[in-house]
């Protein structure tokens, strides 16, 4: 026994000097600086003012620290402070879209997951005819690249008069997406069913094993598949931009980009335009503080199909 | 896992909507439960899921594909025009060079994050199996294309940015990356790769926990060294998850936009005007919806060669796994 923690030791030691794992630390090492260096970046940049920022590209720590970022960012200046400070004065208010990108993405996130579990459900354990048939047809759903619909489901959106409001950027996904169904149905054919029939023995009908039994039993499923939808529907981009037109539809992600467009006469306000960034990149960050371990391990079960 | 569908149901009448009408046909249908089933109830169910397909994806689905072969502006009706869309975009310089701009930056972007991806997995498999750096390479995809793309812009700039200043402090001259034709392309590519290399490592990742340590093992056992265990264990048994994180990525990198939208806007002189770019532009710029549905349906086609094509290449359906 000696023997072998002895020859176990030796190759440990062994190992940790070879050039081999040290190049391997290294360009690990490496990854993880490339990955995170920009969050600084944004950090130290929005804390910076935009003269100092001009005057000292270089420097690591922020230059000029002031909260004027921020001030812009957040439509709390008079536009000439901002445009005094280096900002457009286009009055940009990122609290407010803030407030749309939480409701989109809330109201997306939850009636997706529900509407999809109710779907998976009736696929997993209701018996009805034509099943295998629709459970084709949304799995054929899968193959269409999202961006396909874009167009087509603009025209219709406009046509319903919900163009520029909340449930118009929201309404494409909050139904479901052919892979919340699947996903889920898969967990609910999993349950044992003996579970169900004792549950239905005791004089309980579908609809009460549902919402009694079978969501809370799905709780970490739903969790993940939440988070990720949640994520998605935040990140979003090219939908939102299509159907919102002002502020009372405008989400985080299309704001930032008008700001970056909104280029003031003397150079981009990069100070501003960074706050946003990190307005707009923050509750993501937080979310990821919180599930982290979750979200990670969440991938390997949604890529794989 | 899965308790077999054959287990005998249930011979109670129940309480649910099934149930409803004469006592007769109750019975009748609580005795073929199995064959008969909740129909109401699973109407219930199925009703909002279905109603979000049929009209979000299936009718939009159909009707690009209609759209494609009218003039449609939004404002009148879509008028039937054939082929018209179609001649039109076989003619269309425009289009073919958006193609080309789309397939180069594909190249580089699935090339270089596949790569990467790969080695970023095996070192989270063979050097250390933290889970802190798992989700720290983890973290640029939790941000948005947008983030990231306006993030680098600013890294990236030519006079500010901290990138430059780095190239300058070397003693090379500064590179205008987004705002010259040659190096645009690549730097959005990149941008790109940036944000999504964590995703697609962990997908690879988690292909990788499921070749069995033991092989490792009895080939270290051997002596072999770890490009051998990688060349010899780790590609050919990854070789199945690979292929469909292959086709997944390449799908998802034909569809770039909004890191061109928020970086270059299809610039400088049309350099960086990616297909979708260039649809989206037809839509919303000249109101040519059926022009842009048409070029929509051709993106469709060949993403969908592209999977056929990648995965009879690839065997993607075969594991070496046994």
């Amino acid at each position: 026994m000696a023997a072998v923690a002895d020859t176990t030791t030796v190759r440990r030691v062994r190992r940790r000097i070879t050039p081999g794992r040290a190049l391997a630390w290294a360009v690990m090492a490496a990854i993880v600086l490339i990955t995170l260096v920009p969050f600084y970046w944004i950090l130290r940049t929005a804390l910076s003012s935009n003269d100092a920022l001009a005057a000292h590209p270089g420097d690591l720590l922020p230059v000029g620290t002031t909260t004027g970022g921020f001030e812009r960012a957040l439509g709390l200046q008079s536009a000439e402070e901002a445009i005094a400070q280096g900002g457009s004065g286009g009055g940009l208010r990122f609290w407010r879209y803030l407030v749309n990108s939480v409701v989109v993405s809330t109201l997306i996130t939850v009636c997706q997951i529900f509407f999809s579990a109710m779907a998976a459900y009736a696929f997993a354990r209701l018996r009805w005819r034509g099943r295998e048939a629709v459970f084709g047809l949304f799995l054929a759903g899968l193959m269409v690249p999202a961006i396909f619909t874009l167009l087509p489901n603009f025209v219709l959106v406009k046509q319903l008069g919900l163009v520029d409001s909340l449930l118009g950027v929201a309404l494409p996904t909050m139904f479901m997406t052919p892979f919340a169904v699947f996903f889920l149905r898969q967990f609910f054919m999993n349950v044992p069913r003996e579970v169900e029939e004792a549950a239905l023995l005791d004089g309980a009908g579908k609809v009460r094993i549902f919402f009694r039994l079978m969501l809370p039993m799905a709780s970490t499923p739903l969790l993940t598949l939440g988070l990720l939808t949640y994520i998605t529907a935040w990140n979003d981009y090219f939908w939102p931009l299509m159907v919102s037109y002002s502020d009372s539809s405008r989400v985080l992600t299309v704001a930032l980009a008008i700001f970056r467009a909104q280029t003031p006469q003397t150079g981009y306000d990069w100070s501003g335009l960074m706050a946003a960034t990190l307005i707009a990149a923050l509750p993501m960050l937080v979310l990821f503080g919180c599930f982290a371990r979750r979200i990670v391990g969440s991938i390997s079960f949604t890529g794989i199909k | 896992m899965t308790i077999a569908s054959s287990s005998p149901p249930s011979r109670l009448p129940l309480g649910d909507a099934a149930g409803a009408g004469t006592d007769r046909r109750t019975a009748r249908r609580a005795a073929t439960r199995e064959e008969r089933g909740d129909g109401w109830l699973a109407a219930v169910f199925i009703a909002p899921a279905l109603l979000g397909f049929t009209v979000f994806l299936l009718w939009p689905t159909l009707r690009g594909v209609y759209l494609s072969f009218t003039r449609f502006n939004l404002l009148t009706p879509a008028e039937w025009v054939g082929l018209d869309n179609y001649v039109r975009m076989v003619h269309d310089p425009i289009f073919w060079d958006s193609m080309g701009v789309t397939v180069e930056y594909v190249l580089v972007n699935i090339g270089v994050q596949t790569v990467s991806a790969l080695a970023i997995a095996v070192l989270l498999q063979r050097l250390t199996q933290s889970a802190v750096l798992r989700g720290i390479v983890l973290t640029p995809y939790l941000m948005s294309n947008v983030v990231a793309g306006i993030v680098w812009l600013w890294i990236l700039d030519t006079q500010l940015g901290i990138g430059n200043e780095i190239i300058a402090g070397l003693g090379f001259d500064r590179i205008p990356f987004l705002a010259d034709e040659t190096w645009a392309v690549p730097t959005i590519a990149l941008i790109n790769v940036w944000r999504h290399v964590g995703y697609t490592a962990l997908l690879l990742f988690a292909g990788l926990m499921a070749i069995p340590n033991d092989m490792y093992e009895a080939a270290k056992v051997d002596g072999a060294s770890e490009w051998r265990m990688f060349r010899r264990i780790t590609m050919p048994l990854l070789r199945p998850v690979l292929a469909v994180v292959l086709i997944m990525t390449v799908i998802g990198s034909f569809q770039v936009f909004d890191t061109v939208a928020v970086t270059t806007a299809g610039g400088p002189a049309n350099a960086t005007n990616v297909l979708q770019y260039y649809i989206y532009g037809a839509a919303f710029g000249r109101f040519q919806f059926g022009y842009a549905s048409a070029m929509s349906v051709a993106l469709l086609v060949v993403l969908s060669a592209i999977t056929v094509l990648q995965y009879r290449l690839t065997r993607a359906g075969q594991s070496d796994l046994g």
